[in-house]
């Protein structure tokens, strides 16, 4: 066979691979991949920002469960995708990111546009390589492609040297991947699964916290029947919401810093907690002594690292989450003689506890006649797209309240920087995913802060058609740490008052979109139903009470039981 | 818990850096590094490199599972108990003069250790053994006048053969 520039070989390499959309940003040193990538089948998108290239790829992933694709150039283009690459490192989102680099000769002589990127997110991807040699550049592409998707998914980045992009190489045949160095582990053990199955039978408080694993493993329908057969209450993570449907009885919502009442009382109360796919993060278990004091612990992820990380585990399962609930369903279904109908009795007077709670303390808000509530703007956001819409964020309390507010049925329609916490990741991320799901609603719950960190990319969604719906919650204040230093730095509101926004409905025109406003609630319904009419993008600035919280509130370090309600 | 020393050997892929991975581990999680020491193995595919670590029982197990983690790393083992052999190695620069000559040459003796180099005001001596060892004998030496010194963190190997090694 003749030899193919590299240039070429990528272009193959991904194609092979089944990519279909780059999110991208052209630059001297992937000028040769350009060239090559516009005369392909390949879709490419440019953005107008490197760091919504990685976050559109990004949105791509958690919408679709495929691996996001996003090509930087070198120096800063490759380190504008950092926060981004980190993004997606943080909750575990398959991404390959190919950064240009200068040519070999250069490396290490501070050359134009030269940084060490490869050094730069060693701590923030799952795996990255510097391709050296231009016969490794395919093997390592499809290393990188299998990492990203497989164990515990994550971003890697290849960094291509500018003359080995434009080297001859033989195309090498493809061959199965083996990296003996990485063989991460899915199938559950036998034995930790007959325990955790008897720890299912046996207890009488039983709480399920569901996290972003189950999505990622795509096992929403086996954790649906366990939930349902043994009628076991379900709270989920940020990133776990979705993964069982958000108005079934069994559902709590979500728990931890702005969970709901019933989601933090039950896992407090509960003798059996069985976390799926869920880390234990701080903002979830708050003061740790105080978590699920009271109950065993089982725990199915397939990181060792997450096991008894924060909390000790009493049944560890590391495996696939979806092939572990699959192994615990089918356990289940060859001891039919214990009467499951049975156990789900036993645990009848437990749920109408958890109901309950959830009857005395049910999220809810205040109602102030035409001040516009952005739990309301959320929850109309809800009603007029029949929750079928896919929802982005930014971060902050527009996040949270889109977490609380909006009825998650089906996986994979959140999309929000949890781990990281990044503003500015909800507008790309939705560009990302519209481009994957052309007829879904894509709306982005956006802060007046938060979309003024990447509202660059309204043009990118302008020059490819993509009608996104950014709805602004606009407060003028970077609402969360307003929220904070009223509750603990005696409202000193240090530097979190946006004393000048633009006006972003002149914005929205000048970006070719179309901007609307409300101001009052009665205006919310119409705008947000000529949004879902419209077929261009559109932004949404809604004028919401200024100093409005997120409620349930469990202040930093206390108990979860110590919420501050509404 | 209490902390106390640690000493982990890891086979890893002979790659670039490798090593930078596992340093940039233990600084990014707040772990520590006593010494590291690394080099390719009779296979050029592989490096072993032998960390020694001051942690606690919980750290030490999150320090594990996270270089277990890497996709680079092969096979780790702890190496802190009897089931290896641990040795270090000295090279000891002492100003000699006619007054501590003799004690010199007696405590290298008895530590078994070897001039490697002699010029006309100093030694450079070599001394082996376990940690223990080689500490023991850089007190002694100390007053008798240590002018530079370079160690070179320990190694170690497990004694017995496992599976892995009798089938290749």
């Amino acid at each position: 066979m003749s030899k193919i520039p590299g240039s070429q070989a990528i272009i193959k390499c991904l194609q092979e691979e089944g990519v279909e959309l780059l999110f991208g940003y052209p630059g001297g040193a992937v000028i040769e991949l350009y060239d090559q990538l516009c005369k392909s089948t390949i879709k490419h998108v440019l953005v107008r920002h490197e760091q919504g290239a990685v976050h559109a790829a990004d949105g791509f992933a958690r919408a679709t469960g495929k691996v996001g694709v996003a090509v930087l150039t070198s120096g800063p283009g490759a380190t504008n995708g950092v926060t981004a690459i980190a993004t997606a490192y943080c909750d575990s989102i398959p991404l390959v990111v190919l950064t240009g680099q200068v040519p070999r000769p250069l490396i290490g002589n501070d050359a134009f546009q030269e940084v060490d990127i490869v050094g730069i997110t060693r701590p923030c991807t799952k795996h990255n390589y510097l391709v050296s040699d231009p016969d490794q550049l395919v093997p390592i592409l499809r290393e990188a492609f299998y990492l990203a998707a497989s164990g515990r998914p994550g971003p890697v980045l290849v960094d291509l040297p500018k003359d080995v992009i434009a080297a001859l190489i033989d195309y090498p045949e493809k061959r199965p991947i083996k990296i003996p160095t990485y063989q991460p582990n899915t199938t559950p053990d036998p034995g930790q699964v007959e325990k955790a199955c008897r720890a299912c039978l046996k207890a009488e408080k039983p709480v399920l916290y569901v996290g972003g694993g189950v999505i990622l493993a795509d096992g929403n329908q086996e954790l649906t029947r366990l939930a349902r057969e043994l009628n076991i209450p379900v709270t989920m993570t940020l990133m776990g919401l979705g993964a069982f449907p958000g108005s079934d009885e069994l559902s709590l919502g979500m728990l931890g810093m702005h969970g709901s009442y019933a989601a933090n009382m039950s896992v407090a109360k509960s003798d059996l907690l069985i976390a799926v796919g869920a880390r234990f993060d701080d903002r979830v278990t708050g003061k740790l002594e105080a978590f699920a004091p009271h109950a065993d612990i089982i725990h199915i992820d397939i990181d060792p690292t997450s096991i008894s990380k924060n909390i000790e585990v009493d049944i560890p399962i590391v495996a696939d989450c979806r092939e572990a609930l699959q192994a615990m369903l089918s356990w289940l279904e060859e001891y039919r003689e214990l009467n499951l109908k049975e156990v789900a009795t036993r645990h009848r007077p437990w749920v109408e506890q958890v109901r309950e709670w959830d009857r005395k303390h049910p999220l809810s808000y205040h109602d102030e006649g035409q001040i516009i509530k952005p739990q309301y703007v959320i929850e109309t956001i809800n009603e007029l797209t029949g929750g079928n819409a896919i929802i982005t964020t930014e971060v902050g309390q527009n996040q949270m309240w889109a977490a609380q507010f909006y009825t998650f049925n089906q996986p994979r329609r959140l999309l929000t920087s949890g781990g990281l916490g990044t503003m500015g990741y909800g507008l790309p991320a939705a560009i990302g995913a519209q481009f994957a799901f052309p007829d879904l609603p894509v709306f982005d719950i956006a802060g007046d802060g938060s979309i003024q960190m990447n509202i660059q990319e309204l043009a990118t969604a302008k020059q490819y058609g993509i009608p996104v719906k950014v709805a602004i919650l606009n407060n003028k204040f970077l609402g969360m740490v307003r929220q904070w230093q009223e509750l603990f730095y005696d409202r000193h509101y240090a530097s979190t008052a946006m004393e000048y926004t633009p006006d972003f409905v002149e914005l929205a025109k000048a970006f070719g979109a179309v901007g609307l406003r409300a101001t009052t609630k009665d205006e919310v319904r119409p705008v947000i139903q000529e949004a879902l009419d419209t077929d261009n993008s559109v932004l949404m600035d809604f004028s919401i009470s200024r100093e409005e919280g997120v409620f349930p509130m469990v202040p930093a370090g206390k108990a979860n039981t110590e919420m501050l309600l509404v | 818990m209490e902390e106390q020393s640690y000493i982990l050997t890891m086979l890893v892929a002979n790659k670039p850096s490798v090593t930078a991975r596992i340093t940039g581990l233990f600084s990014g999680r707040g772990y520590n590094i006593q010494s590291i020491c690394g080099a390719p193995t009779h296979d050029p595919e592989l490096s072993r490199i032998t960390l020694k670590t001051h942690a606690t029982p919980k750290q030490l197990d999150e320090i594990v599972k996270q270089l277990n983690r890497l996709i680079d790393v092969i096979k780790l083992r702890d190496m802190t108990h009897d089931e290896a052999v641990k040795r270090e190695m000295a090279l000891i620069s002492v100003e000699v003069t006619p007054e501590n000559r003799s004690e010199l040459i007696q405590t290298v003796d008895i530590f078994n250790a070897k001039v490697v180099s002699a010029v006309t005001d100093s030694y450079i001596i070599e001394v082996t053994g376990t940690e223990k060892k080689v500490n023991a004998m850089i007190d002694i030496l100390r007053p008798l006048g240590i002018k530079k010194l370079t160690r070179s963190g320990i190694l170690a190997l497990y004694r017995e053969l496992d599976e892995t090694h009798r089938n290749s």
